[in-house]
């Protein structure tokens, strides 16, 4: 049998609360005097309602009104209404709520008009109101009002939840130096965490690492993940590469660890979809070889909106979603880039090419065309201005060189291949 | 009778009292990356293997990367994720998406011409799975180097990628990996077309390891930005 309590007292709503917790999670805050909360089960651990309002009574510790009701309306209705405990069995909620002042309702001002016209100044009155009339003249909002005034509204409590924090937090007796004996202590962490997230059916989106340091300083990561993670064996994995690539530079006396939940990964392939890495297992891999080649070398290019050529940025792998399109049109001659490009002496006869020489390519130009002069970004300092030519050397390569007129020097930029 | 059977009939009959379970497989026919280049496709009777390692060799401007483009603008078209292990940082990706790459599912690995790196990225990466096509560049590494990669390296490599459907290609300047790689692609640059610009480049390219040795040309066109 649902029961419900509802404490009364303005402006005590924080001692409210805190009495309200030592009963039941599942309450319902009405701004800004009252709280409803869920007695629903509790007779078997303190008996007939009358004893749990005693309990009640004796631990809210300010003068407060009690109702209690079979449902959460009737409650709070009887803890505004009337002083003391008031406690309303099923069935007998009419007749207990009938000497109450209709405008206890808080009914709509123009309901609360009529209600004034008709002459109805108490629940018991409009409770005696045929419902179809009321429904015909008041509407849908009429009917809510006119059960709520027969104690005949039946509803869910809109539970307040704390937001969900999920942080770990250790202070240590001994300064910590080295790497190794810092896993320990971080592994112990993410396993709690992710038993925390785990529990509440979440995963980890972002991991916050904090590190206070002997000196003073926080010493602060933070490893964003494109799917949400919650395996501590990778997270740890994760965290240690990027310590060994970032590591304090002093001993830690603290370590904070905080987790950003998201709602796990759920995806479902398709029989003949192609397949694809998977994200936990992609994010450590390329944790592991960024930990050698170095964080900005792994990822996908992302071509920069600017005619400057090779103009590009790095992002994080999984990040980008790109449309797939059919490829089509001819073969195209692809470019292999020197990065930097190749300083070069060109020695020209009738403004054209005859021999090129640089470090590693050198050769007699066999074909050659151009110039083809590109610029841009002149608005700017960086401004960029070049003569282009295609060149065919005698050691078989097909060479892309540009003369740069603001250096006004020669650069190979890579091969046709 | 085939070979393996005359082999088996020759092997029992040389040990008798042993009854060898001496049954050979035939591997089932390995399913194939299109290249995206028809004459190719041609050639190869499909595109490249998956679960199996390919070799494209050839000197510098044989028409390498054009094909190592095509790669990746077939599979990252229809959907599948691609890895470029790039060991000397040599790949544009303005010429890739001209060519039809989708970038967003490529994962590009600089390695900056370090050699060893790129082969640990290459092991990790096969080792990971779930991509439809790993290029392990080594076109721009000497030869020598490319030679001290150890035949041990290869294998494993190649027993790694036999476990996926990930096809791996291995360009490079020679053919290195040996008995590791199950096809092999050898390219030569046939001929330049020039007209106020360079307009074409003309390549041939010969496979190897299969059962007779094949050739077929292609062209590839100058991409002109001014166009």
């Amino acid at each position: 049998m649902n029961l419900f309590a509802c404490l009364y007292a303005p402006g005590n709503l924080p001692l409210l609360v805190e009495c309200a917790r030592e009963f039941s999670p599942h309450m319902e805050e009405v701004p800004s005097d009252a709280l409803i909360f869920d007695l629903t089960g509790l007779n078997k651990m303190f008996g007939t309602p009358a004893d749990i309002a005693a309990l009640i009574a004796a631990r809210v510790g300010v003068p407060a009104s009690i109702g209690i009701a079979p449902n959460p309306d009737c409650a709070l209705h009887c803890a505004r209404g009337f002083a003391g405990v008031t406690i309303v069995l099923r069935g007998r909620e009419c007749a207990a709520l009938a000497p109450l002042p209709v405008n206890l309702l808080q009914a709509p001002a123009e309901i609360a008009e009529t209600f004034d016209q008709w002459g109805i100044r108490t629940f018991g009155e409009l409770a005696a109101l045929p419902p179809l009339g009321v429904a015909a003249r008041l509407g849908q909002e009429g009917t809510r009002l006119w059960q709520l005034a027969r104690g005949e509204w039946e509803r869910l409590l809109n539970s307040a939840r704390d937001p969900l924090r999920f942080s770990e937090e250790l202070e240590l007796e001994y300064p910590v130096e080295l790497l190794e004996p810092l896993s320990f202590l971080l592994s112990r962490m993410l396993h709690d965490l992710c038993a925390r997230l785990h529990q509440a059916s979440l995963a980890a989106s972002e991991i916050r690492l904090r590190l206070t340091l002997e000196t003073g300083f926080v010493h602060a990561r933070t490893l964003r993940f494109p799917a949400p993670m919650i395996d501590p064996l990778a997270l740890l994995k994760i965290l240690q590469l990027d310590l060994q690539g970032q590591p304090p530079t002093a001993p830690v006396v603290k370590v904070t660890l905080e987790a950003e939940p998201a709602r796990p990964r759920t995806q479902q392939h398709g029989l003949f979809q192609p397949q694809s890495p998977e994200p936990e297992k992609m994010e450590l891999t390329i944790a592991r070889i960024g930990a050698f080649v170095g964080a900005g070398n792994i990822g996908t290019p992302r071509i920069q909106d600017t005619h400057r050529p090779d103009a590009f940025e790095m992002v994080r792998f999984g990040s980008v979603v790109g449309e797939t399109v059919s490829q089509s049109g001819p073969v195209r001659a692809a470019l292999r880039r020197f990065r930097p490009p190749r300083v070069a002496q060109v020695q020209l006869s009738g403004g054209r090419p005859v021999n090129v020489r640089s470090l590693s390519i050198s050769g007699v130009v066999q074909d050659c065309s151009g110039p083809w002069r590109t610029s841009g970004d002149w608005w700017t300092s960086e401004a960029w201005e070049r003569d282009e030519w295609d060149v065919a050397l005698s050691s078989g390569m097909l060479v892309r060189m540009h003369f740069d007129r603001g250096t006004e020097r020669w650069f190979l930029e890579g091969c046709y291949d | 009778m085939s070979a393996a059977a005359a082999i088996r009939t020759q092997v029992q009959a040389a040990l008798p009292r042993f009854d060898l379970p001496l049954v050979i497989t035939p591997r089932p026919a390995p399913e194939l990356l299109a290249i995206g280049i028809p004459a190719l496709d041609t050639l190869t009777q499909g595109g490249i293997p998956r679960g199996s390692m390919t070799e494209i060799a050839g000197e510098a401007s044989s028409g390498r990367t054009t094909i190592l483009h095509s790669l990746i603008a077939r599979a990252t078209s229809q959907g599948e994720y691609c890895t470029l292990i790039d060991t000397h940082d040599a790949f544009d990706p303005a010429t890739a998406a001209e060519c039809g790459a989708v970038l967003s599912h490529l994962l590009w690995i600089r390695c900056g011409a370090n050699t060893e790196n790129a082969l640990k990225a290459a092991d990790r990466i096969v080792q990971a799975g779930g991509f439809g096509l790993v290029i392990f560049d080594l076109s721009d590494t000497d030869m020598l180097s490319a030679r001290r990669i150890s035949l041990a390296s290869w294998f494993r490599l190649r027993h790694a990628v036999e476990k996926t459907s990930s096809a791996l290609a291995v360009f490079s300047r020679q053919f290195n990996a040996r008995s590791c790689s199950r096809l092999q692609i050898e390219l030569r640059r046939t001929g330049t077309t020039w007209s106020t610009h360079l307009r074409s480049v003309a390549f041939e390219a010969e496979t190897r390891k299969y059962q007779f040795s094949r050739r077929a040309a292609f062209e590839a066109q100058r991409f002109d930005p001014l166009a």
